[in-house]
């Protein structure tokens, strides 16, 4: 399928909306669709989740095999969560169709269609609403916007709520806060009572409920990458690193999302958590029963991000440490920011968080007693505790793509900017409506990033992938830093498709690179093996700010 | 059709009271559906109200715009990720009073194989201009419910005929009224993609509201109606004293009835985003849920997959990798980590 998308052809995206009402499209067709959406969730993973209805099935199949009585349970699901959630009642409620969400979507602008404009996508469900739980709707019907939910429409939320990777840049926009992400995370776990869902987000949510990970790799496995990565750092910087795993009594817990274990580029983002903590001299310990960041739950369920998320604070407990880490991704910090204090039990056998190197209590967490490793290692670059070296970061001429959930579930902007620009002489940022609180999702959130779905991605990459090439054409940018596992996963199939030629890294990268470790031998390489260039050491020194100002005289003229 | 149908309706509820409320029902337009209508719209809007107001929030789930509190030295935007309720309050005064977040509205084109982005406020300029116009000429009406005109209506008069063009006095805010009903009419009309998105229930009150602003115009400034006996009656109506005085031209029952399908269709609408702004919990909440806990009332115990049987199921792999263990039925008891 790969081969068949070409960036000219899905460039030329057709905005004006079909003839037919949008609710008289008639069903989707999943086979003229493939390449824009995922398969189903399989029998086994729902079965190890204790999920209802379980049964095999595909959506491109005209028969989705479900309960007798599915319009009643998605009813009875829906009226329950009305009583649940405020969010959802309220935004069901009022809603005015402005139309201002319509263009903030990547993946309106990058498909066209008119149900991926954060309005339509939530009108699915509203029409719904009205419909079943409203007076206008029941005496209005279709001319009060009411819709009854039958086949066709639900195999539109089927397809159009896994088209959203709730990544809420239309929430930011909205003059009411409405936030379809919201919307999206509450039809999903409606259709998961009927046993529709897809695949990629089942199968990590059962392996990390088994295994700690969404990859399922057993507790052997995670020694062994760790321990494989430990003598890769040994080997590029000469120094014994030092590092644990399960060990009770450490001060500080870390988890980093299972992908950084050997999924590349996440790999090199492991190598400069080793080195960094190695050379501050932390006291903390890996786990594999907790070895997973990330929360495919959150992708699933309320329910299912609770389950997955418990084993943080019983591994903390279990193991006894002081406070927790976490590593560079993105969902993973709007579960532990926004959800992990509501969903578990108060974490009081865990101490507010200090940081042993520089006596930096971090009070914005001092409830959930979790911190972000950007916080952390910005903490140790204020206060000079760690050496670094930008000039080894020269051969990158970087930009930072902000991740959805630390930009707008956290508001985490400005602690990965320190350290980038701490670690690296070149940083240009994109365009200012393409990052921070605007930044763009990288089409593949939310367990969307599969094969069968790379159409779908590519569209959805477009607005990233554009701001990317922007600042390679101005600035001859090379590598998107960003925080986040699935990015790092999935960006860089979208920079080939629309930015060639510019590599994906962890910000952690940048530092691994940089650090200067006590006793290490002479670096000639950086993390991924790219041998320096040989220079003189004084012409060496004095190169990136020349450089940086070249750059900027550039961009001045 | 859905354009069509909201503007047949809005016809037909403009051609009752001016073609019935001459033959003796002035009682009916005059007091008792504007009674009947206001107890709809505080009913509906209280209850409506309250029912949200019922249902829990069980995350904290702030949309943050801004950098949030963290490190002290990192300066933050405590109006855009606000950690505290005080800084949240403002967040809300701004999203309330001046429609921050619509403020920051793009518009985006694909061209020269880039995705452009530009700034827009037309559609914030014209919900402004209709928002506070509205609220200028509700209150301006106040002269006409209570004897004496209160001075703050003087002055606002004053203010809004400052120009002083024509007789009578060009009111500014008739004017801005009109320019923000019809930029909204106007864009939903003509944009395809709003064209397409639009419901019979999002062209009804825009009609409704041109039939109010027209009729009121045509009042006061073309079709002089009665003026002492329509202020009787209103003042009858606010001082719970109503009676029907003689000589109320149609036209005047027409907006009051108008007015009145208003406000009893409020609650039941769309237009309860007045009240739903209030509760929106991605706007009203602040960004510390990392330091202060939140609460899910409806919270319950979930199946979760333990430590023991996460070991049980493990512990021979576990054991040979050298993780220590926490029970080690077949082994010498000792444990012991690895480091590297």
């Amino acid at each position: 399928m790969a081969d068949k998308l070409k960036p000219e052809a899905l460039f030329n995206v057709d905005y004006s909306p079909p003839k037919k009402g949008w609710m008289d499209t008639g069903p989707i067709d999943f086979e003229a669709t493939r390449g824009n959406w995922n398969f189903a969730a399989t029998p086994e993973s729902m079965e190890y989740l204790d999920l209802p209805n379980v049964r095999k099935w595909q959506p491109y199949e005209q028969d989705w095999q479900l309960p007798d009585d599915w319009q009643r349970i998605l009813f009875e699901g829906f009226k329950t969560r009305l009583k649940r959630f405020r969010s959802l009642k309220v935004y069901m409620d009022i809603c005015v169709r402005c139309g201002a969400c319509a263009d903030k979507c990547h993946f309106y602008l990058g498909s066209g269609d008119p149900k991926n404009m954060p309005v339509l996508r939530a009108e699915l469900m509203r029409a719904v609403y009205r419909n079943d739980f409203t007076l206008f709707g029941k005496v209005f019907g279709k001319m009060g916007g009411a819709r009854k939910m039958d086949i066709a429409a639900l195999k539109e939320w089927f397809y159009y709520f896994y088209q959203c990777t709730e990544c809420r840049r239309c929430s930011v926009f909205c003059p009411y806060g409405i936030d379809t992400a919201e919307i999206t995370m509450i039809a999903r776990e409606l259709m998961w009572e009927l046993g529709l869902g897809i695949d990629w987000v089942n199968t990590p949510a059962a392996n990390c409920f088994r295994t700690g990970n969404h990859l399922g790799i057993q507790p052997h496995g995670v020694v062994d990458s760790l321990e494989f990565a430990v003598d890769e750092a040994e080997e590029i910087t000469g120094v014994k690193i030092d590092w644990s795993i399960n060990r009770k009594g450490a001060e500080i817990m870390f988890i980093a999302p299972s992908a950084d274990y050997f999924a590349s580029p996440h790999y090199y983002t492991l190598l400069g958590y080793l080195m960094l903590f190695h050379e501050i001299g932390l006291d903390y310990t890996w786990t594999t029963y907790a070895s997973e960041g990330g929360n495919f739950g959150l992708f699933h369920s309320h329910e299912m991000m609770k389950r997955l998320n418990s084993k943080m604070y019983m591994e903390a407990e279990r193991l006894g440490v002081k406070w927790i880490l976490g590593g560079e991704c993105g969902h993973m910090w709007r579960v532990v920011h926004q959800y992990m204090g509501t969903l578990q039990e108060p974490a009081d056998f865990l101490e507010v968080p200090k940081s042993p190197i520089t006596g930096t209590v971090f009070e914005n967490a001092k409830s959930t007693k979790m911190v972000h490793v950007a916080e952390f290692a910005a903490d140790l670059i204020h206060h000079n505790k760690i050496k670094l070296d930008p000039t080894r970061n020269d051969h990158w001429i970087t930009t930072y793509h902000d991740s959805c959930n630390p930009a707008r579930g956290m508001g985490l902007l400005e602690e990965p900017r320190e350290v980038i620009k701490a670690c690296c002489n070149n940083f240009h940022e994109m365009p200012e409506n393409t990052i921070r609180e605007q930044t763009f999702c990288c089409g593949s959130g939310a367990g969307l990033g599969t094969e069968e779905n790379l159409e779908m991605r590519m569209r959805g990459g477009l607005p990233r992938g554009s701001a990317v090439q922007y600042v390679k054409d101005q600035h001859d940018v090379n590598v998107l830093l960003c925080m986040c596992a699935i990015d790092k996963a999935t960006l860089p199939a979208v920079m080939d498709f629309w930015a060639p030629g510019t590599e994906v890294a962890g910000v952690h990268e940048m530092i691994g690179n940089a650090l200067i470790m006590t006793g290490e031998k002479h670096r000639d390489a950086d993390l991924r093996g790219e041998e320096y260039p040989i220079v003189d050491s004084q012409a060496h020194l004095a190169a990136p700010s020349g450089e940086a100002e070249t750059q900027e005289e550039k961009a001045n003229a | 059709m859905r354009l069509g149908f909201a503007l047949i309706a809005v016809l037909i509820l403009i051609a009752i009271p001016l073609l019935t409320a001459g033959m003796g029902l002035g009682l009916v337009f005059g007091v008792i559906i504007p009674y009947l209508a206001l107890a709809m719209f505080i009913f509906g809007f209280v209850v409506k109200v309250l029912r949200w107001a019922r249902i829990p929030v069980p995350f904290r789930i702030t949309t943050t715009a801004g950098q949030a509190k963290s490190l002290p030295w990192i300066k933050r935007a405590p109006l855009e990720s606000p950690y505290n309720g005080w800084e949240t309050f403002w967040r809300m005064v701004l999203e309330v009073l001046f429609f921050r977040s619509l403020f920051r509205n793009t518009v985006s084109e694909l061209k020269g194989g880039r995705v452009l982005y530009g700034s827009t406020q037309w559609l914030w300029l014209a919900g402004i201009l209709f928002h506070y116009s509205f609220l200028v000429i509700l209150l301006r009406h106040v002269k006409y419910f209570v004897t004496p005109t209160p001075g703050f209506v003087n002055v606002l008069q004053n203010v809004d005929g400052f120009f002083q063009i024509g007789l009578p006095i060009l009111y500014l805010t008739d004017v801005f009224f009109f320019v923000g009903v019809g930029y909204l009419f106007v864009r939903r009309v003509v944009m395809p993609q709003i064209r397409y998105l639009s419901l019979a229930n999002d062209y009804f009150p825009l009609f409704l509201l041109m039939g109010i602003g027209g009729t009121g115009v045509w009042m006061r400034y073309f079709y002089k109606v009665d003026i002492v006996s329509v202020k009787e009656l209103a003042v009858g109506l606010f001082s719970l004293n109503p009676a029907v005085p003689e000589g109320i031209d149609p036209l005047f029952f027409t907006h009051l009835f108008l007015v009145s399908v208003l406000i009893a269709y409020f609650p039941f609408s769309k237009l309860m985003h007045m009240g739903g702004i209030f509760l929106s919990p991605t706007r009203n909440m602040p960004n510390n849920t990392r330091a202060v806990r939140h609460v899910n009332p409806w919270d319950y115990p979930v199946k979760v997959h333990t430590y023991q049987e996460y070991e049980d199921e493990f512990r021979t792999v576990m054991k040979a990798a050298g993780l220590p263990l926490d029970a080690d039925p077949e082994g010498d008891g000792k444990s012991e980590a690895t480091n590297g």
